[in-house]
């Protein structure tokens, strides 16, 4: 292996959430990140199939990850936990916030029909959402975003990896803005 | 619980609502873009009536919302009425949008389920619950929410209490009056015919005064035997 492919599989080793191309990059102010990315497809084949972790692809960055044919054997040993699952409460919210961001509190609440706001705090409280800016209208309501957080739980490579609207089979165009007569 | 319609519903299984009304439709098995809206409205009345639903004020607003849409139907309209626009359609939208949410919900519950299979280094357990943030809520909610609590509150149960003294003078000038009279009688007279439990504490509180006093004896020829009463012999004054 190139020294910049155990550099690099050194530091994702050390580090305990994904890092992202450009972290990497920095590493060696040499190598470009084109050099990083050959470098990353190296050790991903690499670690190919011979190995307990392999590296994945996430959150906009990479991580050494087990692979799941073993959680099962080291969670019995409690070596590790699998996280708690969201609430379907939790998951409908955070599936308007990732297709409709920035989205304020009111628009969630009209989509879903029931009142947010004790979900959204909950959802600000484990980092899966957080306010990215302030909207326009009255008051100016807080607009909230995803965090990379939410890509690392849901094992997105980015947001683009989440479904298209399209692709669902109950296809919808994104509605027009609720500026219609009653 | 059983609702009406014949069908299993459980309050848990539903996170509002649309979350209910797309069920009633599943399983009436119609279609959503054509919907039978006074069939749909009575079993959603039905339901969070059953449920005890009907208290909470998302459910009560899609009530309202859909007996408004069924009034609305029942208007006549003319032929060929090109202005004429279906009641229904916003809450179809919303419907059909709430739809494709749920959709996503599975979808990405099977990511967070796929990645939860897979462990990072650095593993820290997961922080037990937060405490809940604070209450954000302004004067009109908190008084809306204390009238609810109130109105919970039974009709508190009254009872009027009448003070009762005890007649102990009454029961002494009696006693005094029966000792002057007879040397030696039993608790019976002395109590009098027909006595009250608050006569028989006044003539036994006065009893014991008098014995304290020495102006009589009480005895009993054996425990709990009938108790008599004699005139002490007047001692000279210390």
């Amino acid at each position: 292996m190139q020294s910049l492919a155990k550099l690099l599989e050194a530091a994702l080793f050390a580090a305990s959430r994904p890092l992202t191309l450009e972290e990497l990059a920095s590493l060696d102010a040499t190598a470009g990140e084109a050099a990083v990315r050959d470098a990353l497809a190296d050790l991903r084949s690499a670690y190919g199939d011979e190995h307990g972790v392999e590296l994945v692809e996430i959150a906009e960055g990479w991580q050494f990850l087990t692979r799941r044919e073993y959680a099962e054997t080291i969670e019995r040993a409690q070596f590790a936990l699998r996280p708690r699952r969201l609430s379907p409460a939790a998951l409908e919210t955070l599936a308007i916030i990732a297709y409709r961001q920035p989205v304020g509190r009111l628009e969630v609440d009209e989509i879903r029909g029931v009142d947010s706001g004790a979900v959204m705090d909950k959802l600000v409280e484990r980092g899966l959402i957080e306010v990215v800016t302030r909207g326009e209208g009255l008051g100016r309501p807080l607009l909230y975003g995803t965090t990379p957080s939410f890509q690392e739980i849901l094992g997105l490579k980015n947001l683009e990896d989440l479904p298209r609207l399209e692709e669902l089979s109950v296809a919808l165009r994104r509605p027009t803005p609720v500026d219609e007569p009653e | 619980m059983t609702a009406t319609g014949g069908f299993v519903v459980e309050l848990d299984k539903f996170s509002g609502p649309l979350d209910l009304l797309l069920h009633l439709i599943k399983e009436d098995e119609v279609d959503i873009t054509d919907l039978p809206i006074a069939k749909i409205a009575d079993q959603f009345l039905s339901v969070i009536a059953d449920l005890g639903l009907n208290q909470a004020a998302d459910y009560l607003e899609m009530a309202a919302r859909l007996l408004r849409i069924k009034a609305q139907m029942l208007l006549p309209r003319r032929l060929g009425d090109d202005e004429w626009e279906d009641p229904r359609a916003e809450l179809v939208r919303r419907l059909l949008e709430y739809q494709q949410i749920r959709e996503l919900v599975d979808w990405l519950g099977h990511a967070a389920d796929a990645r939860a299979e897979r462990f990072g280094r650095g593993y820290e357990a997961p922080p037990p619950d937060a405490p809940p943030a604070p209450l954000q809520i302004d004067l009109n909610d908190l008084l809306a929410a204390a009238e609810r609590v109130i109105a919970l509150i039974p009709e508190p149960m009254l009872h009027r209490v009448v003070p009762r003294p005890l007649d102990v003078e009454g029961a002494t000038a009696r006693i005094e009056a029966l000792l002057a009279e007879r040397e030696t009688f039993g608790w019976s007279e002395a109590v009098g015919p027909q006595a009250t439990l608050v006569d028989v504490l006044s003539t036994f509180i006065a009893l014991l005064e008098l014995a304290k006093r020495s102006s009589l004896m009480l005895s009993q020829s054996e425990p709990f035997g009938p108790m008599v009463i004699t005139r002490a012999i007047p001692r000279e004054a210390a």
